[in-house]
């Protein structure tokens, strides 16, 4: 259902994609889903090579692709920002020139041609189901089985007389040198982490250093990142908090006043926005400075100064009632602690053994102290009507 | 940066190794080294478990529990069973070290 959703969209944008095409449909990849009708901005010519056509693709950007980065960067549309899987061209490359493989998302495929300028390469992209190259090899999809699928589809042994096959590292988790060279001769050389080592790397004659081998994780890179956490944050939990809040500090003996769940609400609503911003923005993005390697105890210690400084310098909430402090700094903080946790999934250094034994020790916490919040939440409503 | 110490299921068997140099090409974080005819480890804290090692070692040398180290994927499976999958969906798909993921 949702391959048949991409293609749709696909074709109402013009972007590409013949019906039934690729790899989503039965027919083969060799023919490129490229259309003369459809064909998108950075599609410039066509080469020919003794397996048919193949499109040639432009090295620079076009305002469309800065734009595609920004909406894919923060969620808009990104499971549908792919390239038809197939092989490209860059330049004028030949029977001698490098064959550099990439994910049919289009960022990851947009970051290798523009790395290539000035370089005559073919680009087989593989169909990954607009996953980038990382995510898709965890998963496989970007893997033995569909590369050696693709280097026999588009019939690569006789558009190149060399048997060199450069696959990014991060590649390396689902790509399987040693079964790609028996089963279809290539030998993949896994290249640098960043495209835009490429040229450094074919200069030094296929080797790496140091450098060019490893994953960084720099303040920007954090930052990019960000967009994604805050946004599934606001969307997945927010609505649920507010309502439940709203309904706390509404709820009367005379049944549920608005202005009451909002005058008295207010505060929480804003409280839970900086958890959020805490947990979601400030913790990646002052990753190292934060002290601890655990995630989940980074993100209470900036969840809890946020939360003070809100609460002492602004004034939030009525300091003088001792239940609802203790509400705010036990919920609040646990709360950015929980929301700090879910960036092991984005980070270029945490495993699973480690997040693993995060949760273990902190999901207990979490449900225990969203428990009791609610258990003092009632015994503040009860002690708001005089009951106790 | 270091994630938590001594918790990576990173296991060498320095026995079985060749020296081939697999390892050192693909690990992103350098924790392999080799010296003479063997490779060795670094330092294990650096690993982050994604298994490139392992799925290109020829020789049996490495073994390592890899997966995606998605918390929300975790959580799914302690408390519903089963291996840990990213769904890369609309949602909760973490992109991505530029260009990666």
């Amino acid at each position: 259902m949702k391959e048949i959703k991409t293609i749709l969209s696909e074709k109402q944008t013009g972007d590409s994609r013949e019906k039934g095409d690729s790899c989503c449909g039965p027919s083969p990849c060799c023919e490129p889903a490229v259309t003369a009708k459809h064909k998108p901005a950075w599609v410039i010519g066509t080469v020919t090579t003794p397996a048919g056509n193949v499109f040639k693709v432009a090295t620079g950007w076009t305002r469309a692709d800065h734009w595609g980065e920004i909406k894919s960067r923060i969620g808009a549309s990104r499971m549908k920002y792919m390239v038809p899987p197939a092989l490209y061209a860059v330049g004028a490359p030949d029977k001698g020139s490098d064959i550099f493989v990439s994910a049919n998302y289009k960022l990851s495929f947009d970051k290798l041609r523009s790395s290539l300028k000035a370089i005559n390469a073919w680009i087989l992209v593989l169909d990954t189901k607009s996953i980038n190259v990382w995510c898709a090899s965890g998963k496989g999809t970007f893997g033995t089985e569909e590369l050696v699928m693709r280097i026999n589809k588009t019939r690569l042994g006789n558009i190149v007389d060399h048997k060199r096959i450069i696959v990014p590292q991060f590649g390396a988790v689902g790509v399987n040198a040693e079964a790609v060279r028996r089963q279809t001769g290539f030998r993949v050389y896994f290249g640098p982490v960043y495209a835009k080592d490429i040229p450094k790397y074919v200069k030094a004659g296929y080797k790496k250093d140091k450098a060019m081998s490893t994953a960084r994780f720099t303040i920007w890179d954090r930052i990019v990142l960000t967009p994604m956490e805050i946004n599934p944050a606001i969307k997945k939990y927010y609505p649920w908090y507010a309502l439940i809040i709203l309904i706390i500090f509404g709820t009367q003996p005379s049944g549920i006043l608005f202005n009451d769940a909002l005058a008295g609400g207010f505060p929480f609503l804003i409280l839970g926005l900086i958890s959020i911003l805490a947990g979601a923005f400030l913790t990646p993005v002052l990753l190292p400075f934060v002290p601890f390697r655990s995630f989940a105890v980074k993100g209470w210690i900036v969840g809890m100064l946020s939360i003070y400084i809100s609460v002492r310098f602004f004034n939030l909430i009525d300091q003088t009632d001792v239940i609802l402090l203790i509400i705010t700094y036990l919920f609040f903080p646990l709360a950015a602690s929980y929301i700090a946790l879910q960036f092991t999934g984005s980070t270029t250094y945490t495993g699973i053994s480690g997040v693993r034994k995060e949760l273990k020790i902190s999901l207990p916490i979490y449900i225990a102290a969203a428990a009791l919040s609610v258990i003092l939440a009632i015994i503040f409503k009860l002690v708001q009507w005089g009951l106790i | 940066m270091k994630y938590l110490a001594d918790i990576v299921t990173l296991k060498f068997y320095a026995e079985k190794c060749t020296g081939c140099g697999r390892c050192v090409e693909v690990c992103p974080h350098n924790v392999f080294e080799i010296e003479g005819k063997k490779a060795y480890i670094t330092d294990r804290d650096l690993c982050m478990e994604c298994g490139a090692c392992a799925n290109n070692c020829e020789f049996g040398a490495i073994t390592v529990n890899s997966g995606v180290g998605c918390a929300s994927a975790v959580i799914k499976s302690l408390l519903y069973g089963g291996n840990p999958a990213c769904g890369c969906t609309e949602s909760d798909e973490k992109d991505s070290i530029p260009g990666n993921c």
